[in-house]
């Protein structure tokens, strides 16, 4: 350019401040595109909590309900499956719970809200298949004489015990999540919601 | 110049009301009032409309969480206008089932959560379709509801609010309708009412609209400030083309 | 533009951006390219007003795909009903326009785009007329530009199906069925288009898949063709005259400017001032009055009922009017074959105006009374027979003057401006074009 650098300034500026101001909406513009692949209100109506009534679930007993999409279940721990909780502290990876895989509320022993009733997402934090359910002690369900109770991934063979922590040395790397949920009533539970709504 | 005079010419063309060709409005319909500021009036629309309209018809695309935008609270939704759903995020459905309302009466009734665009045409706006038609029905003996509509002819709708208005019956000389047997409501009343329902349905239809505007001022003030620049832009680099 | 550019290679100068460049450059026509159609594609210096269409024919090919990605995200081309007894596509417009974040501003915009198309191609093909631009040597451009418009309605047409309302799938129906008046093939043909006896979900699904992408693919080869001829030969401009004949001792045009940066930062403006007026219709008009998202297709697709009265968009009126002005059948073959023949052609004759057009000058400018006059009942008619395409053939203006036979007069007409072209427009009068271009 052999132009006066004062015309050259000037026509600079300008453009700077119009590609400024231009820029400016473009990216304003961007945001309405970008957010529309933000979940729906349709997606959120169908991820709302879910209401449970565990006035028949026995002790001892699990049920399973869906929330987003995914199993969650919630099992009547007796007065045997809670007792092995303490005995398993050397066994299970994260004992104390001290991965956020739970909410505050949660991180405690049993990992729940009353001691007997846990609550948590079925889905195995290695890979995501649904673990399936060995409560019976000992060698009956072929989990070998050591077995105190809980749960056995079929697609990698790891273990979870009666609050879903999982065990040392499998491919899982976390105790099972424990979703938000508070109690309606003594025997109403909402899923997907703290206590006070969110 | 001669492209000039033509640019003028077809600009003219382009503005000139499409209406001044057109043979005369075949529909009289009277001008619905303009509730959309009125939050109050919007929620006793709401309310009419989920207790008269929502046993036939469908509001399937209207969310009952939306309806807090009309000033109401979750609770107060759920308390008063929550009846087709469990969870406030479901959209609001008929009670009944469309299979069977066809066969209940030869023709499902339509969902309403667009009625207030689909009724608009050149004789006036949806609003004021619907505004005269739920004023228009009339008693008449021959029709299978025992009602009829001057706005709409030999309608499968009965009159859902009549205890409200009252009976009309049309006059078959002035062709005008009258009202023969007074309802709860005076006229005047019952025009409000329906004014609010109409207000409620235009709503539904678009319950952004509001938000649209405002956006739109926003957008084209920006425009404008652009274009300031944009043109100075232009004019800084063409003072070099003579 | 190969290997064998007539721009040097771009050599570095030493800075990183340099060297990559120069790397680049040496693999790929990059400095090539931005220096034969942009900073020193030379364009003539008098572009006026109608010089601002094709780029903005590009924004909103731009504003189209990309809204019509977003929408494809979420829009679902499915007749069958859903829980509420409506047709899931329909349903999914109306999620897009309540439940989608933003959903109901990427809607509008690509339904105003669309209309927008319309309005920003007949300006553009308009200023073709005016100045000449599909004379010798831009014949091609002209010819390309008749297919881009050929893909454009058949691209708008198949978009209008997808919201499945009661306009969408009338309109489609009356038009498919068109196909049926074909002598010989006809039936078959139909039966082909639609996938099946009526328009139904079959037809949903194809047309989706035209207007998603077949027709966009199309559409963008034909608009690079388009511009590749222009810059082959240069543009033409308001005087009609030959920029090239006039060079400087380097082989620029005297009459030329670099197109970058002076026609794109003019470009610029136009693009702001579209915005504003798309903007406004956008946030505060969408509807358009009616014309463009027709009340009608507020309604649910009926298949049982057909609506009163049912019209094209209002891009399409006036070929629509070609179409019912046919009423007699000749040959044997019925009313309705020639109706889509007329229509066709009338698209058709347009490409062949290069040919048709005598004029020993280009633009409007230096040409007789015989063509200013016949130009302007030609446009006048374009408007009178598009809004004819509105109303019901059995329309009268002001009540008392029926607006078939006028429809037909004015086809009559429409082509007769075209086919008796060679001969008045030789024998008009006509002004010098002057040497270098002016300013007016």
């Amino acid at each position: 350019m052999s132009k006066e650098c004062k015309v050259d300034c000037g026509r600079r500026r300008l453009v700077v401040a119009t590609a400024a101001v231009g820029g400016a909406g473009a990216v304003a513009a961007l945001v309405p595109f970008l957010s529309s692949m933000l979940p729906s209100e349709r997606a959120k109506a169908a991820g709302a909590p879910v209401e449970v009534d565990i006035g028949n679930l026995e002790p001892g007993q699990m049920m399973t309900v869906e929330w987003r999409g995914k199993p969650v279940w919630i099992i009547n721990r007796n007065k045997e499956m809670l007792e092995t909780l303490a005995k398993l502290s050397d066994t299970v990876l994260d004992p104390k719970s001290d991965k956020t895989m739970q909410p505050d509320y949660c991180k405690n022993e049993t990992r729940s809200i009353k001691p007997e009733v846990l609550v948590a997402v079925g889905i195995c934090t290695h890979l995501g298949c649904s673990p399936s359910s060995k409560f019976k002690k000992g060698a009956e369900e072929g989990m070998g004489a050591e077995w105190l109770g809980g749960f056995l991934c079929p697609c990698h063979g790891s273990k979870f015990d009666f609050a879903g922590r999982v065990f040392k040395s499998m491919p899982a790397p976390d105790n099972l999540e424990v979703p938000p949920h508070t109690y309606l009533t003594d025997t109403r539970i909402l899923i997907g919601e703290d206590k006070k709504g969110a | 110049m001669k492209a000039n005079n033509m640019k003028k010419f077809l600009l003219a063309l382009l503005f000139a009301p499409i209406t001044a060709f057109a043979a005369g409005a075949a529909l009289h319909l009277d001008k619905a009032p303009d509730v959309q500021g009125d939050k109050a009036a919007l929620q006793s629309g709401a309310k009419t409309f989920v207790n008269y309209c929502l046993n036939c018809h469908g509001a399937s695309f209207v969310r009952y969480n939306r309806l807090t935008e009309l000033g109401l609270t979750e609770q107060q939704v759920k308390d008063n206008l929550m009846f087709t759903a469990e969870k406030i995020g479901e959209p609001m459905r008929v009670a009944a089932r469309p299979a069977e309302q066809k066969q209940w009466f030869g023709a499902a009734p339509p969902d309403l959560s667009l009625i207030a665009r689909a009724r608009s045409s050149e004789d006036g706006s949806g609003a004021d379709w619907l505004y005269t038609y739920l004023r228009s029905f009339y008693r008449d003996d021959k029709r299978p509801t025992g009602w009829n509509n001057t706005v709409f002819e030999n309608v499968g709708m009965p009159h859902l609010l009549w205890e409200l208005q009252g009976q009309q019956v049309l006059n078959h000389e002035s062709h005008k309708l009258e009202l023969a047997v007074p309802g709860k409501l005076t006229p005047a009343e019952y025009d409000k009412q329906v004014a609010d329902l109409v207000g409620f349905m235009v709503w539904m239809s678009e319950p952004g609209a509001g938000f649209r505007n405002k956006l739109g001022y926003g957008v084209l003030a920006f425009l404008g400030v652009l274009f300031v620049f944009a043109y100075m832009l232009k004019k800084e680099y063409w003072k070099d083309i003579k | 533009m190969a290997s064998d550019t007539q721009y040097e290679k771009y050599k570095s100068d030493g800075s990183l951006q340099g060297n990559v460049l120069e790397w680049f450059d040496a693999r790929f026509p990059a400095t090539s390219m931005w220096r034969g159609h942009l900073s020193e594609y030379y364009a003539p210096k008098n572009f006026n007003f109608w010089y601002f269409f094709g780029s903005l024919a590009m924004l909103v090919l731009v504003i189209q795909i990309v809204t019509g990605i977003f929408l494809t995200m979420h829009y679902k081309p499915d007749a069958s009903l859903n829980a509420s007894g409506i047709p899931v596509a329909f349903a999914s417009v109306e999620y897009i326009m309540r439940d989608v974040s933003w959903g109901w501003l990427i809607r509008y915009m690509h339904s105003t785009g669309a209309s927008a198309f319309f309005v920003v191609v007949y300006l553009h093909m308009f200023r073709g007329m005016l100045y000449g631009s599909y004379r010798q040597p831009r014949e091609l451009i002209w010819v390309f530009g008749t297919l881009i418009f050929l893909c454009l309605m058949a691209e708008a047409f198949m978009g209008y199906l997808l919201p499945w309302g009661q306009m969408s799938f009338w309109g489609a129906q009356v038009i498919v069925n068109l196909f049926s008046a074909i002598p010989l093939i006809g039936d078959p043909l139909s039966l082909w288009i639609r996938g099946d006896f009526v328009v139904g979900d079959a037809t949903l699904n194809r047309f989706f898949s035209f207007h998603v992408i077949a027709v966009p693919l199309v559409l963008l080869g034909l608009v690079a063709a388009h511009i590749l001829a222009l810059h082959e030969v240069g543009s033409n401009n308001p005087d009609g005259v030959e920029i090239k004949k006039k060079k400087d001792a380097n082989g620029i045009p005297l009459d030329g400017i670099p197109f970058h940066p002076y026609y794109s930062v003019k470009d610029i403006v136009g693009v702001v001032v579209f915005l504003m007026v798309f903007s406004i219709i956008v946030f505060f008009a969408p509807e358009g009055g009616g014309y463009f998202l027709e009340y009608n297709n507020f309604l649910p697709a009926d298949p049982l009922k057909t609506p009163p009265h049912i019209a094209p968009v209002w891009y399409f009126t006036p070929y629509y009017s070609l179409l019912r002005a046919m009423v007699w059948p000749i040959f044997g073959i019925d009313a309705k074959f020639w109706g889509v023949v007329a229509m066709g052609a009338g698209v058709v004759i347009l490409a062949f105006l290069p040919w048709l057009d005598r004029s020993p000058v280009k633009s409007i400018r230096y040409r007789g009374p015989i063509y200013k006059t016949l130009l302007t009942i030609w446009v006048i008619s374009f408007f009178i027979l598009g809004f004819l395409g509105t109303k019901p053939p059995s329309y009268a203006f002001f009540g008392v003057i029926p607006g078939a036979p006028v429809t037909q007069i004015l086809t009559a007409y429409y082509f007769l401006f075209f086919l008796t072209m060679p001969w008045w427009s030789k024998i008009d009068k006509y002004k010098p074009e002057p040497e270098r271009v002016t300013f007016k």
